[in-house]
């Protein structure tokens, strides 16, 4: 990390161009958007964005999964359809949804969304393909109701699909937001990264982007971790 | 009452190919009695139970349950535990039952884990217990639903033989403290005939009941001597048939 720095800094000097600002530059940038309150509101907007659009793509993507995992059949003739999804650009999920359903919120996280689907779909699929047949007979003997055997035997077999699909799924997400941002929203990280690109104002840039970054770095420890390891108590550690 | 008549099972193997494995498979448990089903390995005796427990429904015949009692309810102890080893204990015998049932039964539940000697360990994980714990788990899962009938798969194989000993006891133990049909499957004779009022022999391929064995003996006079005597006679039983 300090190595990092200390090679921007060089850099920067070396350089000596509004290209490549240096980390004073940065820092100060970041002041500046903090005391006028825009990085708190566009971070604000843009990790509202991502959760929601987390949020969405988890239960219907899970839901997808576990029935495709589950029914030979319906995979079968669903699976060309997962595949197509999976392949289709993000930016062409965007335009198109942003076409259709107008330049508005639900079509932006709708977009983001059906973006991810895919990904968690193959991923749970994966994982309801493997339950164990044991459980879901013991469940039978004991007369146990479909939501109790949702809950207590299917999600915790899927966890570490779920934790698998969380990891790669949020940083996807935040990245395709940051492009209907750009594309068709007035506020968020990625309209400042945009309107900062046209006054090519680099220190801005980096500014929004370092802070969205740490975010994301709390997130994942003091959200994401803690969540695993709650998920995880039951396994007796190896350590 | 627990009548079972299976008038034949097969297996497609992978290539398609049916092969018998049960064939005119037929008895009657009476209330509180203990059956035990001895027979080879591979004769189909999990088949059986699977067939009674509603596991397996691909077969021709019926398999019928009267409860004077109107409780309809089956419970099994398998081979393996199968505790949800994301759920402790407590959790494990608390989902077999219905939430209605839990708040009802605190107290009775509390008592069973006491009997079973698990009231120190109904906190912990599956993974956290031996074998022998989780077996004794296992049969207080079954025991917490009270069942009309109890069906059993080699619950105590792969115990050290004081372990399966112990095991045994407690099982009649609580067993005998409620009014269940109990059916049991093993391979070790002298284990059905410490816990069985009578022992069915599977025999022949596709199998069905060989022989029958009733034992009179009341379960506390079956000490080790008497085993060996009662197994001399089923010896001679089986070899004359």
């Amino acid at each position: 990390m300090a190595a990092l720095l200390l090679l921007w800094t060089v850099s920067a000097w070396l350089a000596q161009s509004r290209a490549l600002p240096s980390p004073v530059a940065v820092a100060a940038a970041i002041g500046v958007e903090f005391n006028s309150g825009e990085l708190v509101r566009h971070t604000v907007a843009t990790l509202g964005r991502v959760f929601a659009a987390f949020v969405v793509a988890m239960a219907i993507g899970g839901a997808i999964g576990i029935v495709l995992g589950r029914n030979g059949g319906l995979n079968k003739l669903f699976d060309p359809w997962v595949i197509l999804f999976l392949n289709l650009p993000a930016l062409v999920i965007i335009v198109l949804s942003y076409i259709w359903f107008g330049l508005n919120e639900a079509a932006a996280i709708g977009a983001v969304a059906l973006n991810k689907i895919p990904n968690v779909v193959v991923t749970i699929r994966e994982g309801a393909k493997s339950l164990e047949p044991e459980f879901a007979e013991m469940a039978r003997v004991f007369n146990f109701s479909r939501w109790k055997a949702l809950r207590h035997i299917v999600l915790p077999q899927l966890q570490p699909y779920f934790a698998a699909a969380t990891r790669s799924g949020v940083a996807l997400i935040w990245k395709v937001v940051l492009v209907i941002e750009l594309l068709g929203r007035s506020n968020g990280v990625g309209f400042q990264i945009h309107l900062h690109f046209q006054l090519f104002d680099v220190a801005t840039i980096l500014a929004y982007t370092l802070v969205f970054v740490a975010v994301m770095l709390v997130v994942e420890y003091l959200v994401l971790q803690p969540l695993e390891n709650h998920a995880r108590r039951w396994r007796v550690s190896n350590a | 009452m627990l009548d079972v008549n299976i008038k034949s099972k097969q297996f497609k193997s992978s290539e398609g190919a049916e092969l018998d494995v049960l064939n005119l498979l037929q008895f009657v448990c009476e209330e509180n009695s203990f059956t035990c089903i001895v027979g080879p390995s591979g004769c189909g005796k999990t088949t059986t139970l699977r067939c009674i427990l509603g596991l397996d429904t691909d077969f021709d015949g019926t398999v019928s349950v009267d409860d004077t009692h109107s409780r309809h309810k089956m419970a099994a102890v398998f081979q393996e535990p199968r505790l949800l080893p994301w759920r402790t204990v407590e959790q494990n015998v608390q989902l077999a039952l219905n939430d209605v049932a839990v708040s009802v039964n605190n107290a009775t539940f509390h008592e069973l884990f006491a009997e079973l000697g698990l009231s120190d360990h109904i906190s912990l994980y599956p993974n956290e217990l031996s074998l022998g714990l989780a077996r004794r788990v296992s049969l207080a899962r079954a025991f917490a639903v009270n069942p009309s009938v109890l069906i059993l798969d080699e619950p105590f194989v792969s115990l050290d033989n004081e372990t399966a000993a112990r095991l045994r006891r407690l099982l009649v133990k609580v067993w005998s403290a409620r009014s269940c049909i109990a059916l049991m499957v093993t391979h070790n004779i002298d284990e059905a005939i410490e816990l069985a009022d009578r022992i069915l022999f599977f025999s022949g391929s596709p199998a069905s009941v060989g022989h029958e064995h009733r034992i009179s003996v009341p379960r506390a006079e079956r000490s080790l001597e008497m085993v060996k005597v009662i197994r001399a006679e089923i010896d001679v039983l089986v070899a004359g048939g």
